[in-house]
């Protein structure tokens, strides 16, 4: 599933978010840069604390970035943008939430709650109009129309996060930040959010930013991955390019992290342990290389060597 | 590993909601062995939690015991109705972990002395002895210079350090049953690992036996001895870990397998159980999972299926094991599971890999600073 046209929707470029000042200047994320082309889905995958979601929000315009650029459709959009810039970005960049419960208005409606948006941007023609939408993508969502005029806590999480996935794509947007779109669910309920975030982008080539922490979980969704730990992106590569050549070895411990659903083999597996110390950046200082097309890395000159030379046993083994 | 140290018989436990009765738990029986590790596992709603809450006493107020027994060590934990009988066995003999170790926690107190309180009151020590034990024991499950970290609060913690904390307390009293409810669900993936690593540990180390609580079949094929199978409020299916994985006969196992996104094709849909579970203030008539089921049939919606017996230590309750019914097979999907996970292992370890392997490990939490 690669997406031959390279249409890019979202380019990063040199992107630095930090909170604080001074001496309290804390840098989230830094030296960021990634496209993300249309129709695709690109993964940001890291631990709590790596900086996913900063840059989710930074995406949004709800975080502020003090470096570096945001480019949407050829504009920038992390900058001052006038009133009619800001409502289109506002409008073609939507999220969906991680927990479902918490992002929903308890004291409004399903229909309110999926129709404010177009509210807020006069989307429609008339009450008829409206109507007819809201209830189109209540139904798409795997809803009835009879839900609309329920409460958020007359549903359950998998169906709670349905409101919250037809509250984005009533907007028609064209990409869609995801943030832990399915960890607050069972695993048998992730299976239908998954599948109907999979039916949407097919039928209107939707761009997904999803971002998680689970490779199992993007290994199925994504086109391409990108890992991210202490703010900084580690490795970047298709995801069957990941899953197959795991070059740096923060990917290989988070791997080995994914529990295997079979017992002979999960009793024996390692727990790969990532130590950030066994990186000796003093002399050689590492930079974000590529070592095969579409595969990046963090790296020095030493260690990207090294690399390489991985990737080439690799192939010949394989010939 | 055959002695029993829990035995449940026939155990209903019921709800009063506004007037109705909400039948949570139906007819459960199972016999919990000396030192193993048991999971139990099942959807939202399914009564994983409220079976193991019936063992330490912590039912809601509306909620009761209807039918059935609970025997530990001699002892009928399902008589037990004042909080003044359960002192004793409650924390000290059977100790629970939950999922969210911030709301387990006193946000309060500083770590160490939510420790050395436990061990003061269970164990009768002194202060200071306790003080010593407690950080032994945060010692023992991966604290990082526990000594200095004794006097630190929650919030200065991780998600996953926390969650030591939490086994650590629940270790000062030495039960001898430890509930685990999703004690990784809150958690990073790379923390998850550590902590079943820790549980696998602590379990050989301390020798309690283990009620593992979770909705993720994947989570505990490392871990588990035996799993049992819940679905709206039974036992559906119980065996060993690999019978469950590698032979799994209830049509619900194999949808909870099925569903697994490791097993995901890429290209096509993840396979997802169509339905909602059964209303739990109805009367269920038949097998419970029959309107989901793919391979229902006709009896399945008029009676209740008994538990086959599959092997010495493998049942499940399901018509499809009547000598009478039809051979119906697993779905491909989750047929020759060890084999497919063996190939993709393979390819994935064509690379060396430069990672040290190491059995336990601290958490990351201080690299940042």
């Amino acid at each position: 599933m690669t997406v031959n046209k390279k249409d890019v929707l979202l380019s990063l470029r040199d992107l630095e978010i930090s909170f604080g000042e001074g001496k309290n200047k804390f840098v989230a994320v830094q030296d960021v840069n990634f496209d993300i082309y249309r129709g695709e889905t690109f993964s940001l995958v890291g631990e709590s604390g790596s900086g996913k979601t900063t840059i989710g929000r930074a995406v949004l315009g709800i975080n502020p970035t003090s470096n570096g650029t945001i480019t949407f459709n050829g504009t920038q959009i992390n900058k001052k943008l006038s009133r009619h810039q800001e409502q289109d970005v506002s409008r073609k960049i939507q999220m969906i939430f991680q927990d479902p419960s918490a992002s929903l208005n308890e004291r409004a409606t399903i229909d309110y709650i999926i129709s404010e948006g177009l509210y807020n941007f006069n989307l429609f023609d008339s009450e008829e109009d409206r109507l007819q939408k809201v209830t189109q993508i209540i139904e798409e969502v795997g809803l009835l129309p009879e839900h609309l005029y329920r409460y958020p806590h007359e549903f359950s999480g998998g169906q709670r996060q349905r409101i919250g996935i037809a509250r984005a794509l009533i907007m028609q947007p064209e990409l869609v930040v995801a943030d832990e779109p399915i960890s607050a669910l069972d695993v048998s309920i992730r299976a239908q959010v998954l599948n109907l975030l999979k039916k949407f982008q097919r039928e209107s080539n939707l761009t997904y930013l999803f971002i998680a922490h689970d490779l199992s979980v993007v290994h199925f969704i994504s086109d391409r991955i990108a890992v991210i730990r202490n703010g900084r992106i580690l490795e970047l590569a298709e995801t069957e390019e990941l899953f197959n050549n795991p070059l740096h070895p923060y990917t290989q411990a988070l791997l080995s992290a994914v529990p295997i659903p079979d017992p002979k083999l999960a009793r024996e597996k390692k727990l790969l342990v990532y130590d950030p110390k066994m990186h000796d950046y003093s002399v050689d200082k590492p930079s974000f290389v590529e070592v095969k097309p579409g595969h990046f890395i963090y790296a020095n000159a030493p260690e990207e060597e090294h690399y390489r030379q991985l990737l080439d046993k690799q192939a010949q083994g394989v010939n | 590993m055959t002695e029993n140290i829990l035995t449940v018989k026939d155990l209903s436990v019921g709800f009063q909601v506004r007037g109705k009765e909400l039948k949570a738990i139906r007819n459960v029986s199972l016999e919990l062995h000396d030192q193993e590790i048991f999971a139990i596992v099942g959807e939202s709603g399914s009564g994983k939690s409220v079976l193991t809450k019936t063992f330490t006493g912590m039912l809601e107020q509306n909620g009761s015991i209807t039918h059935g027994t609970i025997d530990y060590k001699g002892k009928r934990l399902s008589d037990l109705k004042k909080d003044k009988q359960w002192e004793g066995i409650r924390g000290k003999e059977i100790a629970t972990i939950f999922q969210d170790p911030m709301t387990s926690l006193d946000p309060i107190k500083t770590i160490g002395s939510q420790i050395a309180e436990v061990i003061i009151k269970h164990q009768g020590k002194s202060k200071s002895e306790a003080k010593k034990l407690a950080i032994e024991l945060m010692d023992r499950t991966g604290i990082p210079n526990a000594a200095d970290r004794y006097d630190e609060y929650p919030f200065e913690y991780s998600g996953g350090m926390r969650q030591r904390i939490v086994i650590a307390i629940a270790l000062a009293c030495h039960p001898n049953i430890l509930i685990c409810d999703e004690p990784t669900t809150a958690l990073d993936v790379t923390i998850q690992a550590q902590i079943l690593e820790l549980i696998k540990e602590l379990q050989r180390e301390y020798k309690f036996t283990t009620i593992f609580i979770t909705h993720d079949l994947g989570v505990v094929a490392s871990i588990a001895d035996r799993i049992a199978v819940m679905y709206s409020g039974e036992i559906i299916e119980v065996g060993t870990c690999d019978e469950i994985f590698y032979n799994p006969r209830h049509p619900y196992t194999w949808s909870l397998l099925s569903s697994l996104p490791q097993l995901a094709q890429k290209g096509g849909d993840l396979y997802s159980i169509p339905g909602t579970p059964p209303s739990l203030y109805k009367d269920i008539e038949g097998d419970a999972f029959a309107p989901r089921n793919p391979f229902a049939m006709k009896v399945d919606f008029e009676a209740e299926p008994p538990m086959f017996q599959v092997s010495p230590t493998h049942f499940a309750k399901t018509w499809l094991l009547d000598p009478r019914a039809p051979r119906v097979e697993k779905p491909a999907l989750i047929q020759n599971l060890h084999e497919r996970f063996e190939q993709t292992l393979v390819k994935d370890n064509q690379l060396d890999h430069d990672v040290k392997v190491e059995e336990n490990l601290e958490d990351e939490e201080h690299d940042r600073k």
